[in-house]
């Protein structure tokens, strides 16, 4: 009986963890919304992948390019979503944030994670990769993998939005969005994020997206309620 | 040994000496290759810099190029391909620490002293030491990285193995395995399938080594100056580090396989050719696994 109640507690614990992976599990307010963009976006290209054919066979149809991802009505996915200012310091997840490279690809394209997380960089595919952040306020590193190694764990220290490529294959692009906090979310191509767990207070909530920048907006938390907020960002197309 | 004789002898052996002098001279531009003699005069520099007077020099050495704020635009800077460095990164090729590590102070003294080969900077060998001393001084006044961060600990080389043939073999399977042959080709050549899309962190273009031409390499010149390389990875550039999975000797048979791959005459290069003359049959090309893998 009581294993069965652990058990069940620890599934409810790991369902939490799983759905809310950047979120504070505390009780507190909630800020979600939408992110939607206005103008034209840029028109994503497919992605050549003959140069490398273990890639390239993996993929049914042609991967296109992640620099802008949209949803029907407009929504804006891989958009980072945090609080800039006003949330409450707290110690990095222990955790890894986990950046993975399959199929010639990053999963996730935009990676999120707290300042002094750690951050594990691993290599699902059969060929080797370079993994090369291009930071600036960190320290620039770029350190090959090839197929099997183990995964490479690194932490930043500074906030940082870094660009990552791979050298060998140039269409690999993605992001490390370092920040300050560890409420954070990135939008999936529907748009939506949530950010829970927030104690009454005033906070600056920012979006940022990598080709069309930044928004900021202010919003008030007073208790367990969830204050709705929506982005809307300007899509340029170049 | 009559007075004449032992005269004639001493000539001849001066003759010698300076014989043999001529051809390592010419040995670091052309044919042979110096195998330790470069790497290991390059002196350790123990002066304290003193940054006011690094200033001056630097504005009358380097400014030029690498810009009075130290930002790698300098008036000459435009004519230049590759870029000079920017010292505001902090961000160095050649060291002996681990890729995303500060270089220690004699990396950054070596590279002023050897150059950077197939670039604009040349080799400042006749600056004092105590000059080379203060211009690094100064250097490090350009990002902040120098006073909150240490240099990384340097790579130990082991003592290198002797050159045999299983050893270049082991080599030429890493060369395969790590896929090297991506960037620098199934020969060496700098053409590999990535080669022409190569970037540095600047968006500049940049070229792989061509191991044919058997010019030095970037950072030095000695087979331990190869294996720093590529267990210290060439940061700014695609150059990546190996470091997490070549370990001990085993780097030692990835750069006897890259000797081959120069058109010197090296201990590995004459081995290896004897050996290919009656097993070239044996080897798979290097490149693209068959299965499509």
């Amino acid at each position: 009986m009581r294993m069965k109640l652990v058990a069940s507690v620890a599934v409810c614990a790991l369902t939490t963890m799983a759905l809310a992976p950047n979120a504070h599990r505390n009780a507190g307010g909630t800020v979600a919304g939408k992110v939607t963009f206005t103008g034209t976006p840029p028109k994503m290209k497919p992605i050549d992948m003959a140069k490398e054919p273990s890639c390239a066979k993996e993929h049914a149809t042609p991967v296109m390019n992640e620099s802008v991802v949209t949803g029907a009505g407009s929504t804006l996915g891989d958009v980072v979503v945090y609080i800039s200012a006003g949330a409450p310091s707290g110690a990095a997840p222990a955790s890894p944030a986990v950046f993975d490279q399959k199929g010639c690809q990053y999963l996730p394209h935009v990676l999120a994670m707290q300042a002094g997380q750690k951050l594990e960089v691993k290599n699902d595919d059969q060929t080797s990769h370079n993994i090369h952040p291009l930071s600036k306020v960190n320290p620039e590193w770029n350190k090959s993998q090839p197929p099997g190694a183990p995964p490479i764990e690194v932490a930043y220290d500074k906030p940082e939005f870094i660009p990552v490529k791979c050298n060998v294959h140039p269409w690999m692009h993605g992001y490390f969005a370092v920040l300050n906090t560890s409420h954070s979310a990135v939008t999936g191509s529907d748009g939506s994020f949530s950010l829970a767990g927030l104690p009454p207070g005033k906070y600056t909530v920012t979006a940022w997206q990598e080709r069309f920048g930044t928004q900021s907006q202010e919003v008030t938390i007073t208790g367990n309620e969830t204050a709705k907020l929506d982005f809307v960002l300007k899509a340029t197309e170049y | 040994m009559s007075r004449v004789a032992r005269h004639i002898t001493s000539i001849a052996a001066l003759s010698v000496v300076a014989l043999l002098t001529a051809a390592a001279g010419r040995a670091q531009t052309v044919h042979g290759l110096p195998r330790e003699g470069r790497g290991a005069d390059i002196k350790a520099n123990t002066h304290v810099g003193r940054v006011a007077i690094g200033k001056e020099e630097y504005k009358r050495y380097c400014a030029g190029c690498h810009g009075d704020r130290g930002d790698g635009i300098g008036e000459n800077t435009q004519w230049i391909d590759p870029k000079p460095r920017d010292f505001t990164q902090a961000v160095f090729k050649c060291r002996s620490t681990p890729s995303g590590t500060l270089p220690t102070d004699q990396d950054v003294i070596n590279t002023i002293r050897r150059g950077i080969v197939n670039s604009n900077m040349p080799q400042w060998r006749p600056l004092p030491d105590q000059m080379e001393a203060d211009l690094l001084a100064y250097i490090k006044t350009f990002s902040p990285r120098w006073t909150s961060e240490k240099p990384g600990t340097p790579f130990v080389i082991p003592p290198e193995t002797p050159v045999t043939t299983e050893s270049i073999l082991a080599g030429r399977a890493m060369f395969q395995k790590f896929e090297c042959w991506k960037c620098h080709g199934a020969d060496g050549r700098g053409d590999g399938p990535s080669a022409s899309s190569l970037t540095d962190s600047k968006d500049q273009p940049i070229h792989p080594y061509d191991f044919t031409t058997g010019t030095r390499f970037k950072c030095g010149t000695t087979n331990a100056d190869l294996y720093r390389i590529f267990m210290t990875g060439l940061d700014g550039t695609p150059m990546a580090s190996f470091a997490d999975n070549i370990k001990g000797d085993q780097g030692w048979d990835l750069v006897h396989y890259l000797r081959t791959l120069q058109p010197l005459r090296t201990p590995e290069t004459i081995l290896w050719k004897t050996w290919l003359a009656t097993h070239a049959a044996e080897l798979k090309p290097i490149g693209p696994p068959a299965d499509g893998r």
